[in-house]
């Protein structure tokens, strides 16, 4: 940062008029706002034959979305603490056979409770790993990815564990909540909670903090450490919910579900303006990043592209939009 | 006198890391509404006992009494409780947040449902500023602010949490000249309120202006504690460097300048973003040419751009008569140009490396063995280094991040001194430095001069500039304005004028 951009001669900043803030609004910010809209137009012109702005594929996208959103609002505090949870897609998967499994041994609310165990355990480890050893999160998260994966395999041998309990599935994706899918229902509650605690609350902007300047923050008399932890532990919990919308909409558990998710969750908080470098977080931006991602998807689908093509196109977008996201 | 009226007490601190002895049974006071100066060499300690009372660090045996009290500091959320602020230079804000949002942070004020109430903390920003009489918005990114404003900030910051005793260390290091003035009329104010300053400063004229008192630590001891009225500048020196030191700050006239040889470096009408309009210069081999103007003319920014850091619009470059382009740091050192940079911790160095590793990565060429790095000359030429520029670390293997600020200073010149530079640009070199080693950087600079290099050196503090300046450019607004010889230049005033472009 240059600090030699002082020229007025008494203490005093610019007057905030209309030009000044116009010059500084950052657009790279709404990047992801104005490339939402590009693409949805481009889609609804392009496939308008292939109905995809009828309500059904509409309601689809945020349906497809939903986990994705889930785990990327817990990733937004993650990369906004200026770390990196790369073993969110396996927890999800452990999370949706630990569901299954326990919901057929013992019935609902163990069944619910062992999901959500696996992101405690998981999400602590990786957290106390990362705050009380200082090993980076990125080697952590890396080993944990692989970690909680091979344990879903095993303890199920590779087979999908069926859930036929229908509270559980209507209540974790299959349902609806009157018109509106369940699903959705569920990425507007964490996108919500997120934005408020990350924007409104203390912790959020102790988040901001250490991911901006750790010395400040500790210097400020916030234990960073704590905040270090504490996002490791959302992130891991998230994706375990994550995990049993997996297991709801799709009535098993399976190790596969989520694979690939936290490739798909960084891109949605990066496209959404959340720095890659910490200090700066947008829940809303992520929300848009995720539904960016699952439009891309479903247009490339009815497009008619083949899933290998589909990579392609999708691993260039996103390049692309991050790259006009970028700093200067 | 009565220790009641002291704010704040520190008896008998000693302090090591370890097992090297930094603070030695040192006590210190500060009364209520008192400036008092803290000096000493570089590594003296300042910062450790400073450091000491904040919380960072704990002493190894004394004790700290705060309005009388014995208190125990362990943390720095202690040190805040018991009404002491830091205004640290380099760490202390958050730039991705506001200006109210540093203020109050990690203690927002707090509206419906326990959520965070932003308009409130700027409604008290606010407060805070009206009541320093400085004019900032809270609402600003402190990101895209000047040092001066992150000053200010903190200070609002310290001052918003009540703070009764304000360490300030180093403050003027990164200031321009009036915005330093602006900081001591602050001072002044915060004193008729009865707020004590601790202030830690290697700027002499400043102690001065300030002072109620001073201490002088050397090599961790207490060497005197004095109201300034009974020591002289002299006496002072001598406390902190530890033997008398003449002249350092006079001119001395050198005649190796050829004014009719060939220059070593022509800048023709130079463009390169918005800071550097349509320069042009020359250089000439043996002289010392001073860059004077105010923070943000332009001079970091020419300097980058002779460097080859920032992209060149328009005009070029000649060294020797030959026309090159520096499209690179690695063009520029090729063809013998270095740069020591402002920021000497963002740019200077790899804090987390060693004092040799720092100082040998400019170097690596010359302790090349084949495909390999040759240890044992490496070292050989690190210790040299050390010892010349008498950087003051235990080992050569203690990472930098160790060192003192001054000491962190006198590495950033070694490492680029090492590399044998024909031109030589400084920015701002003594920033941070002591008193005894200023006058050793100077003599540096006229050493190098006088050896046929070219040297540019950019200086906010005029008494250094016109100590070692042959030919002074004065820049603004990106341009040189004026282009004065030393011999024209009667006193300090005379160019203060220039700058300001009266
Ligand atoms: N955390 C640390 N670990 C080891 N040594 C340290 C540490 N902090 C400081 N030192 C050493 O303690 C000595 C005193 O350092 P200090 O920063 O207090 O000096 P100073 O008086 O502030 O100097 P300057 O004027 O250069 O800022 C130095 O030799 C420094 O290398
Ligand atoms: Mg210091």
């Amino acid at each position: 940062m240059s600090n030699a951009n002082i020229t007025a001669p008494r203490d005093t900043v610019a007057p905030r008029n209309f030009g000044t803030i116009l010059k500084e609004l950052d657009w790279r910010r709404y990047v992801i706002y104005i490339g939402f809209v590009v693409v949805f137009l481009f889609f609804a012109v392009l496939l308008r034959d292939q109905g995809f702005l009828s309500p059904n594929n509409l309601l689809n996208i945020f349906r497809q979305t939903a986990t994705i959103t889930v785990i990327a609002v817990g990733m937004t505090y993650v990369i906004a603490c200026a770390e990196i949870d790369l073993s969110v897609g396996s927890v999800a998967g452990l999370s949706s056979v630990c569901t299954a499994m326990a919901l057929s041994q013992w019935g609902l609310v163990p069944g619910i409770l062992a999901g959500l165990a696996v992101g405690l355990v998981v999400g602590s480890i990786n957290g106390a790993l990362v705050s009380l050893l200082g090993i980076p999160s990125f080697l952590v998260t890396l080993g944990m990815l692989g970690i909680a994966v091979g344990v879903a395999q095993w303890i199920t041998a590779s087979a999908p564990q069926p859930i036929l309990n229908d509270t559980f599935n209507t209540l974790f994706g299959s349902g609806n909540f009157g018109p509106v899918p369940g699903l959705v229902v569920w990425s507007a509650i964490f996108v919500a909670i997120g934005a408020v605690v990350l924007n409104r609350t203390r912790f959020g902007r102790q988040v901001l903090a250490t991911g901006g300047n750790r010395n400040a923050a500790e210097f400020t008399g916030i234990n960073t450490k704590r905040i270090k932890f504490q996002v490791l532990l959302i992130s891991g919990m998230v994706a375990s919910v994550a995990g049993m919308l997996y297991a709801g909409r799709l009535q098993s558990g399976r190790f596969q579900w989520g694979s690939g998710d936290e490739l798909s969750a960084i891109a949605a908080v990066i496209l959404g303006g959340t720095s890659l470098f910490g200090g700066f977080g947008s829940i809303i931006g992520t929300l848009f990043g995720a539904l960016l991602i699952g439009l891309i998807n479903n247009g490339l689908i009815l497009a008619g592209l083949d899933s290998s093509q589909q990579q392609v196109v999708r691993g260039a977008i996103i390049i692309l939009a991050v790259a006009l996201a970028r700093k200067k | 006198m009565n220790t009641a009226d002291n704010v704040v007490e520190m008896r008998s601190i000693s302090k090591s890391f370890n097992g090297v002895p930094v603070l030695k049974d040192v006590s210190f006071d500060v009364r209520k509404g008192e400036v008092h100066a803290l000096a000493g060499g570089n590594g003296a300690g300042k910062s450790t006992l400073m450091k000491i009372l904040q919380g960072v660090y704990q002493a190894d045996a004394g004790e700290i009494l705060i309005g009388g009290k014995p208190t125990a500091i362990n943390s720095i959320q202690d040190a805040k409780a018991a009404g002491i602020g830091m205004v640290f230079q380099e760490f202390s804000l958050v730039p991705s947040l506001t200006v109210a949002q540093n203020i109050f942070l990690a203690a927002e004020p707090l509206g419906t449902g326990g959520l965070i109430d932003d308009r409130a903390s700027v409604r008290r920003a606010k407060e805070v500023f009206s009541e320093m009489e400085v004019d900032v918005d809270p609402r600003a990114g402190v990101a895209r602010l000047g040092t001066a404003y992150w000053q200010l900030t903190e200070i609002a910051k310290a001052l918003a949490q009540n703070a009764q005793v304000l360490i300030m260390d180093e403050p003027t290091a990164s200031l321009a000249r009036h915005e330093s003035e602006a900081l001591f009329e602050l001072i002044d104010r915060l004193k008729q309120r009865g707020i004590s300053i601790i202030y830690i400063s290697h700027r002499m004229d400043e102690v001065y202006r300030l002072a109620d008192r001073i201490t002088i630590l050397r090599d961790g001891r207490h060497l005197l504690t004095a109201p300034l009225t009974d020591v002289t500048p002299e006496q002072i020196v001598e406390g902190i460097v530890g033997k008398k030191i003449e002249g350092q700050l006079s001119y001395r006239a050198r005649d190796h300048v050829a004014q009719d040889g060939a220059p070593l470096l022509e800048v023709r009408g130079l463009t390169a973003g918005q800071r550097v309009r349509d320069v042009s210069f020359a250089l000439r081999p043996g002289e010392i040419l001073g860059l004077a103007g105010l923070m943000g003319s332009g001079r970091t920014e020419l300097a980058r751009a002779l460097f080859g850091i920032d992209k060149v619009d328009s005009g070029e470059i000649l060294l020797r008569g030959k026309k090159v382009s520096m499209g690179s740091p690695q063009q520029a050192i090729n063809a013998g140009v270095a740069l020591i940079p402002e920021d000497r911790r963002a740019q200077g160095l790899v804090l987390e490396h060693s004092v040799q590793d720092n100082l040998l990565l400019p170097l690596l060429g010359q302790i090349q063995r084949g495909p390999l790095l040759d240890g044992a000359k490496g070292k050989e030429l690190s210790s040299s280094l050390i010892k010349r520029f008498a950087v003051k670390v235990a080992h050569p293997h203690r990472p930098v991040r160790l060192l003192s600020g001054g000491n962190q200073q006198k590495v950033v010149i070694a490492k680029w001194l090492g590399t044998d530079p024909d031109i030589l640009i400084l920015d701002e070199p003594t920033a941070g430095v002591d008193i005894g080693t200023k006058s050793e950087i100077l003599d540096m600079i006229r050493e190098l001069a006088s050896a046929g290099k070219g040297v540019i050196v950019i200086s906010s503090e005029y008494p250094e500039l016109l100590a070692v300046s042959d030919r002074v450019l004065v820049v603004k607004d990106g341009s040189i304005i004026r282009d004065i010889p030393r011999s024209e230049i009667a006193d300090e005033e005379y160019l203060q004028l220039a700058v300001q472009g009266v």
